[in-house]
C-alpha cells in the first residue's frame, strides 16, 4: 500500500493557527471600542486585556513561525497558477503582520509611558523611552497595520469558504479535519 | 528718611562685599536654604492594572532649612501646585484634576509643613510634618537622604502615600484592583548654603 499523502496540516499547526485567529478576533474589535471610551477603571482593565491577548499572539508567533519552516505543510490543491501566488502572497503578508501588529502595539505603549505587563504579573522591557511624537507614530501604525490585517484576514477567509464551499475541495478541511467530507 | 535709605544702601554694599569676598562663608552658620527650584522635583509612580506609571509636578514650591550641625533645628515647607501635574498622559491629565481625584478648583494646592526632623544615623534622616491635600490633613513620616557636594546639599526621599485616606481616586476610581491604592511619591530638592559662596 502506498503512504497515504498527508492530508491535513498537523495537530500543533493547526491549534496555533485556530488560537492565533481566535485572539486576534477578540483583540481587534476590543481595540477600536476602547479606544473611544471615555477614561475609566473599565478603560483601563479592557486596555490591559487587549494587550495581553496582543502578547499571547506574539508568544504564539514563534512557535507558529517555527512549525512552518520546518515541517512540510500538505501539498496545495489544484488551483490556478494566480490563486496560488495569491495564497502565498496572502500567508506571508498574514506572517509579517502577526508580528507586526502586536510589536508595534507594544511600542506604541512604551513610547507612550505605560509599559507592558501581561497578565498583570510579568513586566515586559520598554522598548522605546517615552516621547510624545513617536507614541503617536506607532498608534497610527497598529491602526493601519490593523485594518491591513482586516482585509487580509478577510481575504484568506473568503477564499477558505470559496473553496469548501463553492469549490467543494479540501482546502478548509485540511486546517480543520472535522469538515472532512466523506470520501 | 533720605538718611535711612543712604544707610541701608550702604550696608548692602557692604554684605555685597563680605559675600563676594567669600570671607562670611566661613563665618557663617552652614545651614542650607536657597532652594534651586530647577533642580527640586516632586514625582511619583502609581499603579493602574500593575502596570506603573510615572508623573511629577511641575510647579513646587519650595523652603527649607537644613542644618547639618543641628538637623533637629531643620524644617521644610512644601507647597504643591496641583493642577501643574502631569500624570503620563494628556488623557489622565484631564482626569486627575477634576472632583474624584484632586479636585484642584476647590483645592488647588497640597502643602507639607514639617513639625520634626530626627538624624537617622549617617546622611540618613526622617522627616515628620502634616500634608493638606484635597481638604484633609493627616500626619506623614518621610526618611530622607542628604548628601553635600560643597556649597549645595541634595535631599532626595521616598515614601508611599494611601490615596484613599486623601479621598485622591474616590467615586468609580475607589476600586484600588485598577488604580492602587499605594502611590510612591519621590522629592529630590537641591539647595545652597546662604551667605556661601556663589552657586
Amino acid at each position: 500500500m502506498a503512504p497515504q499523502p498527508q492530508r491535513h496540516y498537523a495537530g500543533p499547526a493547526r491549534w496555533t493557527h485556530w488560537l492565533t485567529a481566535a485572539l486576534m478576533l477578540a483583540a481587534f474589535p476590543l481595540g477600536v471600542y476602547m479606544h473611544d471610551l471615555p477614561l475609566s477603571p473599565y478603560k483601563l482593565q479592557l486596555i490591559s486585556y487587549h494587550k495581553w491577548i496582543g502578547v499571547a499572539v506574539l508568544l504564539l508567533f514563534l512557535p507558529r513561525l517555527y512549525l512552518r519552516l520546518t515541517r512540510t505543510p500538505p501539498a496545495p490543491l489544484p488551483a490556478p497558477d494566480w490563486q496560488q501566488r495569491v495564497a502565498g502572497l496572502t500567508h506571508g503578508l498574514l506572517y509579517v503582520l502577526m508580528l507586526a501588529v502586536p510589536m508595534t502595539g507594544w511600542l506604541m505603549s512604551s513610547a507612550k509611558g505605560f509599559p507592558v505587563v501581561f497578565l498583570g504579573i510579568i513586566p515586559l522591557p520598554d522598548l522605546v523611552a517615552k516621547n510624545k511624537e513617536l507614541g503617536e507614530f506607532f498608534l497610527a501604525a497598529h491602526q493601519s497595520l490593523n485594518y491591513t490585517l482586516l482585509l487580509l484576514v478577510g481575504l484568506h477567509a473568503a477564499a477558505a469558504l470559496k473553496h469548501h464551499f463553492i469549490d467543494r475541495d479540501a482546502t478548509l478541511s485540511r486546517m480543520l479535519p472535522v469538515l472532512d467530507r466523506a470520501q | 528718611m533720605q538718611t535711612s535709605i543712604r544707610s541701608t544702601a550702604a550696608m548692602l554694599a557692604a554684605a555685597l562685599a563680605l559675600g563676594s569676598s567669600g570671607a562670611q562663608a566661613a563665618t557663617a552658620p552652614a545651614v542650607f536654604d536657597k532652594v534651586q527650584v530647577d533642580k527640586s522635583r516632586v514625582g511619583f509612580v502609581f499603579k493602574q492594572m500593575n502596570v506603573p506609571v510615572e508623573g511629577h509636578f511641575k510647579r513646587v514650591k519650595t523652603d527649607l532649612v537644613f542644618d547639618p550641625a543641628a538637623p533637629a533645628k531643620s524644617s521644610v515647607r512644601l507647597e504643591l501646585d496641583l493642577a501643574s501635574i502631569d500624570a503620563g498622559s494628556a488623557e489622565a491629565n484631564g482626569e486627575v484634576v477634576g472632583k474624584a481625584w484632586l479636585n484642584v478648583k476647590d483645592a488647588p494646592t497640597a502643602t507639607f509643613v514639617s513639625t520634626a526632623v530626627r538624624p537617622l544615623g549617617g546622611n540618613r534622616f526622617e522627616v515628620v510634618g502634616k500634608l493638606s491635600l484635597k481638604g484633609k490633613t493627616q500626619e506623614l513620616t518621610t526618611p530622607f537622604t542628604v548628601s553635600q557636594q560643597g556649597d549645595t546639599a541634595t535631599f532626595d526621599g521616598t515614601f508611599t502615600l494611601k490615596r484613599l485616606e486623601y479621598a485622591v481616586g474616590d467615586g468609580m476610581w475607589a476600586d484600588t484592583s485598577v488604580v492602587a491604592n499605594d502611590v510612591d511619591i519621590r522629592f529630590h530638592a537641591v539647595a545652597a548654603r546662604s551667605g556661601g559662596a556663589k552657586q
